[in-house]
C-alpha cells in the first residue's frame, strides 16, 4: 500500500491478506469495488453467449459450462417458468440423486404429474 | 446513487502523525496527505468517485494517485462504498477450548477486612456456607490435573493462587507447586506460577520461596499510609501498613526472578493515581503498578461516581505523558495500565469477549468448584462445574453465547468495542445483575482511556517505534 502506512500487527496482516486477495490484479484494481448488479442466469436464452448450448464449432465439447448445468439454470435462477418440476410446493426432492450434474444427471428423477 | 461514505474508525493523532483505528479489525493506519484528504471530503456527506476524484484533482493531486488511494481506502474498510461491508460474523469459539489458565482461591478466608472487598464486602455474591473454607491438598492436586487436561495443544499453562489471602494457606500452595511442577514434566509441558497476595503474612522463608520458584507476585496495597489505611485494615480495625511495608521492602529486595507488581483499587477516597504511583515505585520499589476502581454497587460511599472518573481519567492520562517520556527514551515505566493497553493496540486484539473468563480461564473455590473466574466462585451465578466431574460444558455454552459481542447491541456503534467488548463480567453483575450486560456506566472512560492510549502509541510509533518490538510477541502462549 502507497497511500496507508500499517503501524501495528494487525495492520499488517490487514495488509498481506489485501495484497493476496487484489494484488495480482491490477486491471481490477483501477475499476474501483464491483458494483452490486442484478442476477443474470449463465445460460438463459436471453443471454446469447458462447457456452451456451453448443460452442463455437457447433458441439458440445468446448463449452465453458457442461451443457448439463442448464438444468440447474432453469430450475433454480431463471425467472421464466421453464419445464422443470415445481420444486417449491411438489417436488422438492427431484434432484436429490443429482449431487453433481455433469456425472449425476441421468438420477435425476422424472415427474409424471 | 451509489457513493463512498466513512467506514467505522476512530481517527486520532499522535507524534504530528494522523492515524486511523479501524473497527472492527483492530488495525493501525497512518494516513499520509491524499488518504486524509479523502477522509476529510467524505466527512458527514456521501459523494460519488467521481465527484471525489474531480475535488482532489482540482487540489492538484494526479488523478492517479486518487484512484490508488481510494482503492486502498475502501480495501482496508477504511472508507465504504454503496452498501457498505458486511461485518464477518464472530461464531462462538469451537468446543472444548482449551485452558490456559486456572485461578485458584486456596482458601475464602482473609486476615484483612476490606470494606469494599467483593468477597466479603456490602456487594458479594459468594454463597460459601458449608463448604470448605481452605482448600485440601487433594483438591488442588485435582485442580492441577484438571488444568492439565484440559489444556490440549498448550505447551505452557499457568495457575494462580488466590484468596481470600493465599498465604493463609501456604502449606497446600507449597505442596501444589511441586506436584505441578512434576505432573506437567510428565506431560510435556510447562506451567507458570502466580499469586496475588495482601503481603501481611510474608516472611523471609516465604520470599526465598517464592524467589526460587520463580513465582509471580502481585501485592495489593493503596498506596502510602494514609490512603491504604482507609479501607485495608485488619478485623480490629487497624490499618495494614506499617506491617506490610516492611516485608513489601523484603520481597522486592530478594524477589528478582520476576517483576513484582501492585495492584490499587481506587475508591470515592483514594484517587490520587500520580503520588500513589510515586510512593509505590520509587518508595517501595515495585516494578509495576495498576490500578483498578473498585466494584460495587453505585450507592456505596467508596463508590467512584462519573465525576471521579473523570478525575482518575485527568490522573491517568498525566501519568501515561510521564510513561510516554521514558518510552521515548527507551526506559522502562511502571505504570501496567498503559502497558496492558498497549500491548492490545499493538497486536490489534479485537475480541469477541471482554476476558478469556468461562474461556481459557477459570476460577476454582476452595473447595474445587468450578466458577467464570475467581470473583465468581462460590456464587450462583457463574458457576461452571467441579474439578472432579469437569466443566458444565452446557453451562459454559450458555456463557459463551449471552457473553458474546454480538449479543451487546449497546456496543454496536462503540469504536472501542474491540478492546472493551462490553467490559468485566463481575462489574456487570453486580451493577445490572447481569453477567452479559454491557458496563454502561464507564463507556465514556474506556473510550477516554483507550484514546489516550491511541495518542500515545502513535506518539511511540512516530518518534521511536523499535520501543514497540517489545510488544511483539504475544504475552499468552
Amino acid at each position: 500500500m502507497k497511500h496507508l502506512k500499517a503501524v501495528n500487527r494487525k495492520a499488517v496482516r490487514v495488509e498481506e491478506f489485501i495484497a493476496a486477495e487484489f494484488g495480482d490484479v491490477h486491471g481490477l484494481m483501477q475499476q474501483g469495488p464491483p458494483q452490486q448488479r442484478p442476477h443474470y442466469p449463465l445460460g438463459c436464452s436471453l443471454v446469447f453467449s458462447p457456452g451456451w448450448e453448443t460452442d463455437s464449432a457447433g458441439g458440445t465439447a468446448g463449452l465453458c459450462q457442461p451443457v448439463e448445468r442448464d438444468l440447474y439454470d432453469c430450475y433454480i435462477t431463471c425467472f421464466w417458468p421453464a419445464q422443470v418440476p415445481d420444486h417449491f410446493n411438489n417436488y422438492p426432492d427431484w434432484t436429490s440423486k443429482c449431487a453433481s450434474a455433469t456425472k449425476d444427471w441421468r438420477n435425476i428423477d422424472l415427474v409424471f404429474p | 446513487m451509489s457513493a463512498y461514505r466513512q467506514g467505522e474508525f476512530h481517527a486520532f493523532e499522535g507524534g504530528g502523525q494522523d492515524y486511523l483505528y479501524l473497527v472492527p479489525s483492530a488495525a493501525i493506519f497512518a494516513l499520509e496527505d491524499v488518504s486524509k484528504a479523502v477522509l476529510g471530503l467524505l466527512k458527514d456527506r456521501e459523494l460519488s468517485r467521481d465527484q471525489i476524484v474531480a475535488e482532489l484533482v482540482e487540489r492538484g493531486y494526479s488523478r492517479s494517485t486518487i484512484e490508488e488511494t481510494l482503492n486502498e481506502l475502501h480495501q482496508a474498510h477504511a472508507i465504504a462504498f454503496g452498501d457498505g461491508f458486511t461485518e464477518p460474523r464472530l461464531d462462538p469459539p469451537q468446543q472444548p477450548f482449551p485452558l490456559q489458565t486456572v485461578v485458584m482461591n486456596v482458601t475464602n478466608q482473609c486476615n484483612l477486612s476490606c470494606s469494599y472487598c467483593y468477597e466479603y464486602g456490602e456487594d458479594r455474591i459468594s454463597t460459601p456456607d458449608g463448604k470448605t473454607k481452605f482448600m485440601s491438598e487433594e483438591t488442588a492436586r485435582g485442580t492441577v490435573d484438571f488444568l492439565l487436561n484440559q489444556s490440549p495443544g498448550r505447551r505452557m499453562v499457568h495457575l494462580t493462587f488466590f484468596g481470600g489471602e493465599t498465604l493463609l494457606n501456604f502449606k497446600v500452595v507449597k505442596s501444589t507447586i511441586e506436584y505441578a511442577r512434576n505432573k506437567a514434566a510428565e506431560m510435556g509441558k510447562d506451567v507458570d506460577f502466580s499469586m496475588t497476595t495482601n503481603a501481611t503474612m510474608l516472611t523471609s522463608e516465604i520470599i526465598s520461596f517464592l524467589a526460587e520458584n520463580n513465582v509471580g507476585v502481585t501485592v495489593s496495597i493503596d498506596g502510602p499510609k494514609e490512603s491504604n489505611d482507609k479501607f485495608r485494615v485488619f478485623h480490629n480495625g487497624k490499618g495494614s501498613y506499617d506491617v506490610i511495608a516492611p516485608k513489601i521492602k523484603e520481597l522486592v529486595k530478594v524477589h528478582r526472578s520476576r517483576p513484582i507488581g501492585a495492584r490499587v483499587t481506587l475508591t470515592a477516597q483514594v484517587v490520587d493515581v500520580k503520588k500513589i504511583f510515586r510512593h509505590l515505585t520509587d518508595e517501595m520499589g515495585f516494578d509495576e503498578v495498576g490500578f483498578a476502581p473498585v466494584t460495587t454497587s453505585p450507592v456505596r460511599l467508596y463508590a467512584i461516581g462519573s465525576n471521579g472518573l473523570d478525575k482518575v481519567l485527568e490522573q491517568f492520562t498525566e501519568l501515561a505523558r510521564e510513561y510516554l517520556e521514558y518510552a521515548l527514551a527507551n526506559k522502562h515505566h511502571g505504570f501496567s495500565n498503559v502497558n496492558d493497553t498497549l500491548q492490545e493496540l499493538h497486536q490489534g486484539v479485537s475480541k469477541a469477549y471482554p476476558c478469556g473468563a468461562g474461556l481459557g480461564l477459570l476460577g476454582v473455590s476452595p473447595s474445587g468448584d468450578i466458577g467464570l473466574c475467581h470473583r465468581f466462585v462460590d456464587s450462583p451465578a457463574g458457576k461452571l462445574g467441579h474439578v472432579d466431574t469437569g466443566i458444565d460444558r452446557q453451562a459454559q455454552a450458555e456463557h459463551l453465547t449471552r457473553g458474546h459481542i454480538n449479543t451487546k447491541y449497546d456496543c454496536h456503534t462503540c469504536w472501542a468495542r474491540p478492546v472493551c467488548s462490553g467490559g468485566c463480567y463481575h462489574e456487570a453483575y453486580v451493577r445490572y445483575g447481569d453477567t452479559s450486560h454491557a458496563n454502561l456506566h464507564y463507556c465514556d472512560w474506556i473510550r477516554g482511556w483507550t484514546d489516550v492510549c491511541l495518542r500515545i502509541y502513535g506518539e511511540i510509533a512516530a518518534r521511536n517505534p523499535r520501543y514497540l518490538e517489545r510488544f511483539d510477541e504475544r504475552k499468552a502462549i
